[in-house]
């Protein structure tokens, strides 16, 4: 079975720089244009955290430190 | 020719173009990156020279090169920098080289801030550099003045031989304002660069730049005669403004930034019945001494006012020569004062009189 | 169970760097490896002038704030007093291979047994994008309005290759941050040169192609992908010195 992951942003200091979104191999991430924090930056919004594989690639490359990743079941 | 509206950075640099700049050496320091950033395409494009530098060092260095190559020379930075500056600036004296220096002040010490400050009146004034040298000094008020005292700068240290500082701070550097670039300033006869080391076929004998003179005999005899030539230029080159100097009550002497601030503070005073004139320097070495000769009997006191912790208070106090009692007020960090604080201290005066 | 978070060895600050700027991913990658070495709390780092003068802010340790250009001089004062300490400097191109040109070499050259983290983006990024050592030929920047000629500013500057030619650099790499592959390496390298800092071997330098994506006028995934395509050629990775090795 394949590792199952679950990744949560500290919105507050992302800042919709996107790389994350470029890195994610299973493409669940996207920069969401309807939300935005207190410092006017658009937020990451996951499509479908069921299709998350835990590699961390996302917050490996983003650089506020904004994601946390879980493994789930292990 | 009409007026533009340009910020003082850029003006800076587009005087120092029309005052026949041969060469600018600079580096990226804020709040000046825009005298290098327009310089650096301007100069390229009329076949100038034109090179950021490795360091500030490094810049005043390509100056003294340049300066003895007998062009037309710059170089601009803004505190931390021209602190790198000192001994290049004093070699620049003792070797007699013609040069401008436009120093952008922000806030110190140390690396400080990027706001606008006066910190660097020392350092202007009495220089951190070694040995007995003066550097004049021009201190403008606005984006014109700025642009009128650059052209007089290169034509000051030709005629001198002497690095001339052109001092504003960071509010004028980034400042837009209406200027006419091509306003004439005052003509000088300026004397041929017989001195300059160009290569011993253009010219009789050998010409050698240089600030050392190991005979101490020698040296005193040269440092004799620069004390002439800064004599001969306090005898001609003071400049300073007087405003409202009709019966004060009080007088403001303040330079640049702070003196337009004070100009409003001084409406506003005129308004509540406190009649207050203000001594403007223009140029702070030659400091306008003799100005104070003129301040009326019946004046109450002076106030000094700047973005500093009383750095031309000591110039003032020199001045006065203990005619009347002399307060302050000051702003630092980068904070700029507003025209009411001024207001505020020529009211509370008794409590700010200074020992 | 965590895979990943913040590290130990950053503080919670907020970062003041734009959006997708490569600081954010080394100022990590250096606090995991001090934090996973465990030698946080006696790391004393050497904050530069450029985007990174605050990153006294961000690395969770002591921290001392250099002049321009003099954080290896700072360095080697820290490191000689407390030999038993961990010393790194941060410093950008500017810094390090301009005005901090000397301080460098003579750093390298005297052997001082401290790690340097040098992130190159051929540009002075906080000034507002003037030309820097690095910039390469042809790169339009503030000063060079009409891009960098070599018969008027000379070619970009290569430090990594020059330190590897001093004797006292003990270990000297050129990595990248453009992917996942590539950060894992950095990190690899700066673990690196750590370990070779706490073994007593001498100057340890990394030299990180970094981006700008506000100044280079790129967003920050095409940012990335100019670091690969247009600077990878003129500085190519790898590693230039190891002492380890060159026997």
């Amino acid at each position: 079975m394949a590792r199952k992951g679950r990744v949560s942003f500290d919105d507050e200091i992302c800042k919709g720089c996107e790389l994350c979104t470029h890195v994610c191999p299973v493409h669940i991430l996207s920069l969401d244009k309807n939300r935005s924090n207190k410092k006017g930056y658009h937020l990451i919004s996951v499509s479908d955290m069921d299709k998350c594989i835990g590699c961390a690639n996302c917050a490996i490359i983003c650089p506020d430190s904004v994601i946390k990743v879980e493994v789930l079941g292990t | 020719m009409s007026k533009v509206l340009m910020k003082g950075n850029e003006a800076i640099a587009r005087a120092a173009m029309k005052a026949g700049l041969d060469c600018f050496f600079g580096y990226p320091i804020t709040p000046q990156n825009e005298v290098p950033e327009y310089l650096s395409k301007l100069m390229l494009d009329e076949g100038k020279v034109f090179v950021q530098a490795e360091s500030e060092v490094s810049a005043i260095n390509m100056v003294y090169g340049a300066a003895g190559a007998g062009k037309r020379v710059m170089t601009s930075s803004s505190s931390v920098g021209i602190a790198l500056k000192q001994e290049g600036i004093s070699y620049l004296c003792g070797a007699e080289l013609p040069c401008v220096i436009g120093s952008v002040m922000r806030g110190g010490p140390g690396l400080g801030s990027i706001q606008p400050s006066q910190g660097d009146y020392y350092q202007a004034t009495r220089g951190g550099g070694n040995g007995d040298y003066n550097v004049v000094v021009l201190a403008p008020e606005s984006v014109q003045e700025t642009v009128d005292l650059m052209k007089e700068a290169f034509d000051i240290a030709d005629q001198y031989r002497n690095p001339v500082m052109v001092l504003a701070d960071g509010l004028i550097g980034q400042m837009m304002e209406a200027v006419d670039l091509d306003r004439p300033v005052k003509e000088r006869k300026l004397p041929p660069k017989t001195w300059a080391s160009t290569g011993t076929r253009n010219h009789e004998g050998r010409n050698i730049i240089n600030s050392l003179f190991l005979q101490a005999q020698d040296l005193e005899a040269h440092n004799l005669r620069l004390q002439a030539k800064y004599k001969e230029i306090t005898k001609n080159e003071v400049q300073f403004e007087m405003i409202n100097m009709e019966n004060p009550d009080y007088v403001i002497v303040a330079y640049g930034t702070t003196a337009r601030i004070c100009r409003s503070a001084i409406q506003s005073l005129a308004e509540n019945g406190v009649n207050v004139g203000m001594i403007r320097p223009i140029t702070l070495w030659p400091y306008p001494k003799k100005a104070f000769d003129l301040i009326p009997k019946t004046t109450k006191g002076i106030l000094v006012a700047e973005m500093s912790h009383g750095q031309m208070l000591d110039d003032v106090l020199i001045s006065n020569k203990g005619r009347f009692p002399v307060a302050f007020y000051g702003r630092s960090g980068g904070m700029v004062p507003e025209p009411e604080e001024i207001v505020e201290a020529i009211l509370t005066f008794d409590e700010r009189v200074v020992d | 169970m965590i895979k990943y978070e913040r590290s130990a060895g950053l503080t919670t600050n907020a970062t003041h760097y734009c959006p997708g700027c490569t600081h954010g991913i080394l100022h990590k990658i250096v606090a995991e490896v001090l934090d996973e070495l465990n030698v946080l709390d006696k790391t004393i780092g050497i904050a530069s002038v450029g985007c990174s003068v605050l990153s006294y802010d961000y690395f969770n340790c002591d921290m001392q704030q250099a002049a321009h250009g003099r954080a290896c001089a700072l360095a080697t004062g820290v490191k000689r007093s407390l030999p038993d300490s961990v010393v790194f400097t941060y410093q950008g191109d500017g810094d390090l291979a301009s005005i901090g040109i000397a301080e460098t070499l003579h750093a390298a050259n005297r052997g001082e047994n401290f790690t340097v983290i040098y992130a190159n983006n051929t540009t002075y990024g906080m000034t507002g994008g003037q030309m820097a050592p690095t910039t390469l030929i042809g790169q339009k920047t503030t000063t060079s309005q009409d891009g960098r000629v070599l018969a008027q500013h000379g070619n970009p500057i290569k430090m990594a290759e020059i330190l590897a030619q001093i004797d006292g650099t003990a270990y000297v790499e050129r990595v990248m941050l453009t992917d996942v592959g590539n950060i894992r390496k950095t990190k690899r390298a700066i673990k690196k040169a750590f370990t070779y800092q706490l073994e007593g071997r001498g100057f340890t330098l990394i030299e990180v192609l970094s981006t700008c994506p506000v100044n280079w006028r790129m967003d920050p995934f095409a940012a990335m992908e100019r670091v690969k395509e247009e600077m990878v050629p003129v500085f190519p990775l790898g590693v230039f010195k190891d002492v380890m090795k060159d026997d």
